[in-house]
């Protein structure tokens, strides 16, 4: 069961904050983190990159990107 | 083309953007605009409520296409990347309130971050306060946010809320046509201009807009942003937008020498005071103010052209806050800080900080 951080509707650095905050907290596994604009998928990519992880998968939906990070 | 990888948002794409807006700024001043000043956003807008009589400040009435520019160039790269995005409701008086203060602030120092950074580029040394000070307010609002703050999540609004700025930019750009500056005349049809002081100089018109869209179309790419640049390095250890930052002084700094425009020292600097408490005090303020509504000047001008409907509240805010800077007397002048624009930077970060402090909502 992945964890889920949805950031929607918040902006930067919000996501980024959340995102790094979970990451922190479970060191590995898989986060699925939701985001409602360009800025926001392009800001938690990077950061969760800097941190080692992995974008598994972005997939667009309504409104918005789900982005599937994992280490 | 949405689907295409963003190349400005990459870390040569923000280097090759923040080069582009000093060269574009650098230029801007050799071709008429006011000294270190080729791009203030703060300046520009108060010259923009001083051209719709908001303020009365003779020297300073301009509607300067540079900020029309931007919130349509950003309008056009989001319509063209299909990132274009109405939104609203995060708080709009909150983020006013900022825009207020942020202005304030930055009419203390004479400057936004941009022009900061600029005044740096040109040799003002008075801007080293200034930036100093302008990293101690994003400092102390990172740790607001570290703390929680955040001023709730926005919501999906029509697409026509979305382009209630850029229609209001378009406006602006309509009237400057229809009542263009007449020689040696104060005032054309319902626009107040300038005859004399910084709001007198001016590159132009077409010139201006040009510029003005070209870096808006190139900073919604790449989110460039003055404030972010500090705010990411201190929250995060990032340097991406720093980096944007550092090309735009490094490409400013060689046009300026070029053009004859460096020229280093601390006094007589053009439109500056040498008054470094303030120049430092007046961008604690803003620094904080841009860092609890998410973005720099320009940043805000950019998110307003995507649809952004709180940016748009926070430009608003930053007009009408120049309205209270000039006829309040909160702004300085070449010979110092306003009667009360010391004052005025106290009540802002008294008021910052309450905002900061009680809106802490953690979001789940």
């Amino acid at each position: 069961m992945s964890i889920i951080v949805d950031a929607k509707g918040l902006s930067c650095p919000q996501p980024v904050l959340m995102t790094l905050n979970k990451i922190k907290e479970i060191k590995k596994g898989e986060i699925i983190v939701k985001v409602d604009t360009d800025t926001s998928k392009e800001n938690v990519s990077r950061a969760a990159q800097s941190q080692g992880w992995e974008i598994a998968d972005v997939q667009e939906n309504e409104g918005g990107y789900q982005l599937t990070l994992k280490k | 083309m949405g689907r295409l990888k963003n190349i400005f948002a990459t870390r040569w794409g923000i280097i090759g953007v923040g080069g582009l807006i000093g060269v574009l700024a650098a230029l801007l001043q050799k071709l008429g605009n006011p000294g270190n000043m080729g791009i203030c956003v703060a300046c520009f807008e108060r010259d923009i409520a001083g051209a719709i009589g908001i303020h009365r400040a003779a020297v300073v009435q301009y509607m300067r296409p540079e900020i029309i520019g931007f919130v349509l160039g950003s309008l056009v790269a989001a319509y063209i990347f299909k990132e274009f995005r109405p939104r609203t409701g995060s708080a709009p008086i909150v983020r006013f309130v900022l825009g207020v203060f942020a202005m304030i602030g930055s009419l203390v120092f004479l400057g936004c971050p941009w022009r900061a950074i600029l005044r740096l580029a040109a040799g003002d040394g008075n801007a080293i306060f200034a930036l100093l000070g302008l990293i101690g307010g994003i400092w102390i609002g990172t740790l607001f946010l570290k703390g929680g703050y955040n001023l709730g999540r926005v919501q999906k609004t029509y697409a026509s809320a979305g382009w209630l700025l850029p229609l209001t930019m378009l406006g602006f750009l309509a009237l400057m046509l229809i009542f263009p500056h007449i020689e040696g005349q104060d005032k054309s049809g319902v626009l107040f201009y300038s005859l004399k002081g910084p709001g007198a100089m001016h590159a132009h018109l077409i010139i201006s807009l040009a510029a003005g869209l070209a870096i808006g179309f190139i900073a919604q790419r790449s989110r460039f942003c003055t404030m972010g640049a500090f705010r990411d390095l201190i929250l995060f250890r990032q340097v991406h937008l720093l980096s944007g930052v550092i090309a735009l002084v490094v490409t400013a700094v060689i046009v300026n020498l070029i053009a004859g425009q460096f020229h280093p020292g601390f006094a007589r600097q053009p439109v500056a005071h040498t008054m470094q408490i303030w120049n430092f005090g007046g961008m604690v303020l803003s620094g904080l103010a841009f860092s609890l509504a998410g973005g720099c000047p320009g940043r805000q001008l950019f998110l307003a052209g995507e649809g952004d409907g709180d940016a748009a509240i926070f430009v608003l805010g930053m007009i009408v806050g120049a309205g209270f800077a000039h006829n309040f007397g909160l702004a300085s002048s070449p010979k110092g800080v306003g009667p009360h624009g010391i004052a005025a930077v106290i009540i802002g970060l008294i008021v910052c900080l309450f905002i900061g402090f009680t809106m802490r909502k953690r979001v789940s």
